[in-house]
């Protein structure tokens, strides 16, 4: 079997975008993404969206694709927080894998800063369960504080090396024009910013941003004669253990674990293979659980190689080179979407300023809910 | 705007009744013996359908621990800093409580303790035991 191949990417900017709607960002976004790969509309025969906070709908794709006036085969849209971007590449790919569409459009986008008046956070509370979790004032912090309690309590990771997976991520996204938050940041200063929800400090935590993000996956031999050099998809993977934090079956150890032995299996890969790491990093321990959780550090070293440097562009393993939701932005689903465009930026060798020299391999990875499922996809330079 | 108050169903309202009368209870597998929390109509061990309720002794210990510095509305954020704890019950099932009388840490020893909140009774754990 030919596998996908990634034809086009684009995002939007990000930030405090007024004027924009989810619809408008979804525009700029898909439109920009079919232009990357020398695509017009009518050559889409599949549609793939995600979910939107400030225009809620049971049938996002059917909007966006009346939105923008577009008919395609094959549409649908998928609800899983902040692993559905990495879901949708994955199902785009097994669309153009088994035949049934020829370039699938993956599109994403929110303005869920400017869209929402500050209420994001209250709006992502209800996420909790309503009888056993909501009643005592869980946020998602929260819920990923219990895991970083945890975790330090466990493993012996320190606030400092937390801190330095915040700060790694300021400095990758001071080298890119686009990001949301581009001034510089000490480990002192994320540690000395208030507290969220403990050990977690502000600077520990994800932005909010308006913004868009979408991809283009085209089948192998549709890839063949389009403008820009393919991203393949070498293979895709997912993990599920829970909903709830207050179900999880652990807090050290999550469905990535399955969803990347998966990926990289399928790529015929290990760890050690990737030149490049794009892993959704909503909290800084997310990041690190996820880092050990999937097999990159051994338990209790990822936070010692943050501290060490090991995570920058030019380190042992380069993450998030964009700035991640960290820096770079968070949009709600294109939070995800966002690692995925700047894998495939990163291959193709178009990361100017902030380029892993030699990168062939990456891995991107997304979560959901409170680490509760999981998605990896392991993409390969052309 | 008042804090949430949980709606039961089906599902939970043995759990919630029980609340109301001080008690806690949880479910247990006849079939593989496990308990399990939150309730439901299935054994999440090995989808065994004959569950039998039972009554906690109310006792536990603090699995994992934060203070919530920034709540998630007006009611809460009124109240902070509080603590959210996961507890892990001696029974061998897990549930989420704020923490009264003091400030927990991983390990410790925690009992149920009960607050209206609306037309509700919801469990809560305070240090000791
Ligand atoms: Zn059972």
């Amino acid at each position: 079997m030919k596998k996908a191949v990634i034809t086009g990417a684009y995002s939007t900017r990000v930030g405090d975008l007024q004027g924009a709607t989810c619809m408008s960002l979804h525009t700029e976004a898909g439109l920009g993404a079919l232009a990357d790969a020398g695509l017009a509309v009518a050559d889409v025969d599949g549609l793939l969206c995600a979910y939107s906070f400030t225009e809620p709908h049971l049938m996002l794709a059917s909007v966006f694709a009346e939105y923008i006036g577009m008919q395609p085969a094959y549409a649908s849209a998928v609800s899983m927080g902040g692993v559905t971007a990495c879901m949708l590449v994955m199902q785009a790919a097994a669309l153009v894998e088994a035949g049934y569409c020829r370039h699938v459009l993956v599109v994403t986008g929110d303005n869920r800063l400017s869209g929402m008046r500050g209420n994001a956070v209250q709006a992502l509370a209800e996420v909790g369960n309503q009888q056993y979790e909501q009643p005592y004032g869980m946020t998602i912090p929260a819920a990923y504080a219990l895991v970083a309690q945890r975790y330090m309590s466990e493993f012996g990771v320190t606030s400092e090396q937390l801190a330095a997976i915040a700060v790694t991520h300021r400095e990758h996204a001071a080298l890119n024009p686009k990001a949301h938050m581009k001034s510089p940041i000490t480990v002192d200063d994320v540690m000395n910013s208030r507290f969220i929800a403990t050990p977690l400090h502000l600077l520990d935590c994800c932005l909010i941003s308006d913004g868009g993000a979408a991809v283009v996956v085209s089948a192998a031999d549709a890839a063949a004669d389009l403008r820009r050099p393919g991203v393949h998809v070498l293979g895709t993977g997912q993990g599920h253990t829970h909903e709830y934090i207050v179900a999880a079956p652990s807090l050290t150890d999550f469905g990535c674990k399955r969803s990347a032995a998966d990926a990289l299996g399928r790529a015929g890969l290990k760890p050690a293979d990737i030149d490049v790491v794009e892993i959704y990093d909503s909290f800084t321990i997310t990041l690190l659980a996820e880092l050990e959780s999937m097999g990159f550090f051994q338990r209790g070293e990822a936070g010692v190689a943050a501290a060490a440097g090991e995570l920058k562009i030019g380190g042992k393993l380069p993450c998030n080179t964009h700035g991640g939701l960290l820096s770079y932005g968070h949009s709600g689903a294109a939070g995800g979407m966002f690692h995925v465009v700047e894998a495939v930026e990163q291959l193709r060798g178009d990361a100017v300023g902030r380029q892993v020299e030699g990168a062939e391999l990456a891995l991107v990875h997304g979560d959901g809910g409170i680490l509760s499922a999981h998605c990896s996809v392991v993409l390969g330079r052309a | 705007m008042e804090k949430p108050v949980p709606r039961p169903n089906a599902d939970s309202a043995p759990f919630w009744e029980g609340c109301a009368a001080h008690e806690f209870r949880f479910q247990r597998c006849r079939d593989c013996g496990k308990a399990q929390f939150y309730p439901r109509a299935v054994c999440s061990h090995c989808q065994g359908r004959d569950l039998e309720w039972l009554v906690s002794a109310g006792k536990g210990a603090v699995y994992s621990v934060t203070t919530v510095y920034r709540g998630p509305s007006a009611a809460f954020k009124d109240v902070t800093p509080y603590q959210v704890a996961l507890v892990d019950m001696d029974e061998g099932f897990r549930f989420m409580a704020n923490v009264r009388g003091g400030e927990a840490e991983i390990g410790t020893r925690v009992r149920v303790i009960y607050e209206e909140r609306g037309d509700q009774t919801i469990p809560q754990v305070e240090i000791g035991g």
